[in-house]
């Protein structure tokens, strides 16, 4: 479990976090949501560690993640898998390599093992014959499993997803959706996804956080989002006209 | 802590990529140079009061203390520095280097390091190189047109050869290409925006690297000469 702890930040004196208390259970998809330019990403940055909160602190199964050592903090590292938005492959390495990148780095696990493993992992993220293919002859979909792959590869008991569906169509980003769903439960692991994509909402999120101007305003599962009674929540919900013309019709 | 096998195999691939993928540029470079330093010597030294074998002392003098390790180093800079630059500008706002401290790689020893070590070794060998090179295209220059003859072309490079001008070169060059390296790194690792800054990283990298070789040229000149 990840607890988030009284979170706040600000840069140049602009706060952009406010006090964000929240908490992410393992062996469920943990979705942090609103609109662009809320601190979604920022908030999803100081869990990870890749920027350090002014004032509060992130613990990991009860471990301070935020003022832990330097030690500490690599061994926790470690454990975590993040697909990034962009897939964030390393140009430089074919598709194998990428995979093979952190079992070369955190393990001293022999060759054929961590070639297995790769295989393993790819076909799981359902690629195959990709290996020796440069990121940039793949599709975005395609990238973005294969991030997937890389983040799953050293056993991470954590898997942090930002924006998996920016950029991919709706068929896509419902494949997409349902690997982290399955990953997730399949290894029982803890997986915090960013997103400001209802669909994703609707289909993965088992617990929901809304962010809005910096601020925690509602949390709650996707069966009890439609009943929040949050006027901000719902203006983001039925923000697109379809949804708006299905809650007219409903009601 | 990632293992040193790991450091030692990245070092080679740097050098490789700063060093084996320069030998062109500094083998063109510097024979030219040699062969131009030779024709321009030539030319300003026409006298019957001066011996021809001065010509060649001097492109052996200009080439050991200034030419190779200076200006190659501004070559080196153009080439190899716009590269480490971009190379950790795109890696910056394409969110790999991210990538690596999430997996607590420390990113700055994983990426910066190897590329500074890397210049460290091979850049004093490519001014060696480039030593060579530029006295052997000024000798083909002064065989060929016949500015001077091969017995006083040689007779200059040996003559009055003063050994500390070679250990100065490689001072320098140990110097510039850590500077080079180091500059180019810092730019390229704290860029920030996306692919117009990464441009900006790249040529920051190559105009500071030049100053920081023309100031450190006059600095230790004055300290070790």
């Amino acid at each position: 479990m990840i607890e988030v702890n009284h979170i706040s930040k600000s840069f140049d004196g602009k706060q952009v976090l406010f006090d964000i208390n929240c908490q992410f259970k393992k062996g469920q998809t943990n979705l942090i949501i609103g609109a662009s330019g809320t601190g979604k990403s920022v908030l999803l940055k100081c869990i990870v560690g890749l920027l350090q909160p002014d004032e509060g602190y992130v613990a990991y199964d009860g471990r301070d993640f935020t003022n832990g050592n330097r030690n500490s903090r690599i061994n926790i590292r470690r454990k975590i898998g993040m697909l990034f938005q962009g897939g964030a492959l390393f140009d430089s390495k074919n598709i194998e390599e990428n995979v093979m990148f952190p079992l070369n780095i955190l393990t001293k696990m022999p060759l054929g093992e961590k070639l297995d493993r790769v295989n393993f992992c790819l076909q799981r993220v359902e690629l195959e014959n990709v290996n020796k293919k440069m990121p940039s002859e793949l599709s975005g979909g395609m990238r973005k499993r294969v991030g997937i792959a890389r983040a799953i590869a050293n056993s991470s008991q954590y898997l942090f997803c930002d924006e998996p569906n920016s950029g991919l169509d709706p068929q896509t980003s419902i494949t997409i959706d349902n690997l982290i769903r399955e990953i997730t439960v399949e290894y029982d692991i803890t997986t915090v996804v960013v997103t400001h994509d209802m669909n994703s909402v609707m289909e993965i999120g088992d617990y929901v956080a809304f962010i809005h101007v910096g601020k925690l305003l509602w949390e709650g599962s996707n069966d009890q989002i439609t009943d929040s009674n949050v006027k901000e929540l719902e203006d983001f919900i039925f923000a697109n006209k379809l949804m708006r013309k299905i809650r007219k019709k409903v009601s | 802590m990632e293992s040193f096998g790991t450091y030692v195999k990245l070092t080679v691939d740097e050098s490789i990529k700063v060093g084996y993928n320069s030998i062109l540029i500094f083998v063109i470079v510097s024979s030219f140079m040699g062969a131009v330093t030779t024709l321009q010597t030539a030319y300003n030294l026409i006298s019957p009061f001066i011996p021809s074998y001065v010509i060649s002392l001097v492109v052996r003098d200009m080439t050991i203390l200034e030419l190779a390790p200076t200006i190659m180093a501004i070559v080196y800079a153009g080439k190899v520095g716009s590269n480490i630059a971009g190379e950790l500008g795109t890696m910056r706002i394409t969110e790999q280097i991210d990538a690596l401290e999430v997996m607590g790689i420390n990113a700055t020893s994983y990426l910066v390091l190897p590329k500074i070590i890397a210049s460290l070794i091979m850049y004093p060998l490519l001014v060696i190189l480039a030593g060579y090179l530029s006295l052997l295209g000024g000798y083909l220059t002064a065989v060929l047109t016949g500015v001077m003859t091969e017995y006083d072309y040689i007779y200059g490079i040996r003559y009055d050869f003063v050994e500390f001008n070679v250990k100065f070169a490689l001072i320098k060059a140990f110097t510039f290409g850590f500077l080079i390296a180091a500059i180019s790194a810092y730019k390229g690792f704290y860029t920030k925006g996306g692919a117009l800054e990464v441009g900006q990283s790249s040529t920051a990298a190559v105009t500071n690297s030049c100053i920081a070789i023309l100031v450190a040229d006059f600095l230790l000149a004055k300290l070790l000469l």
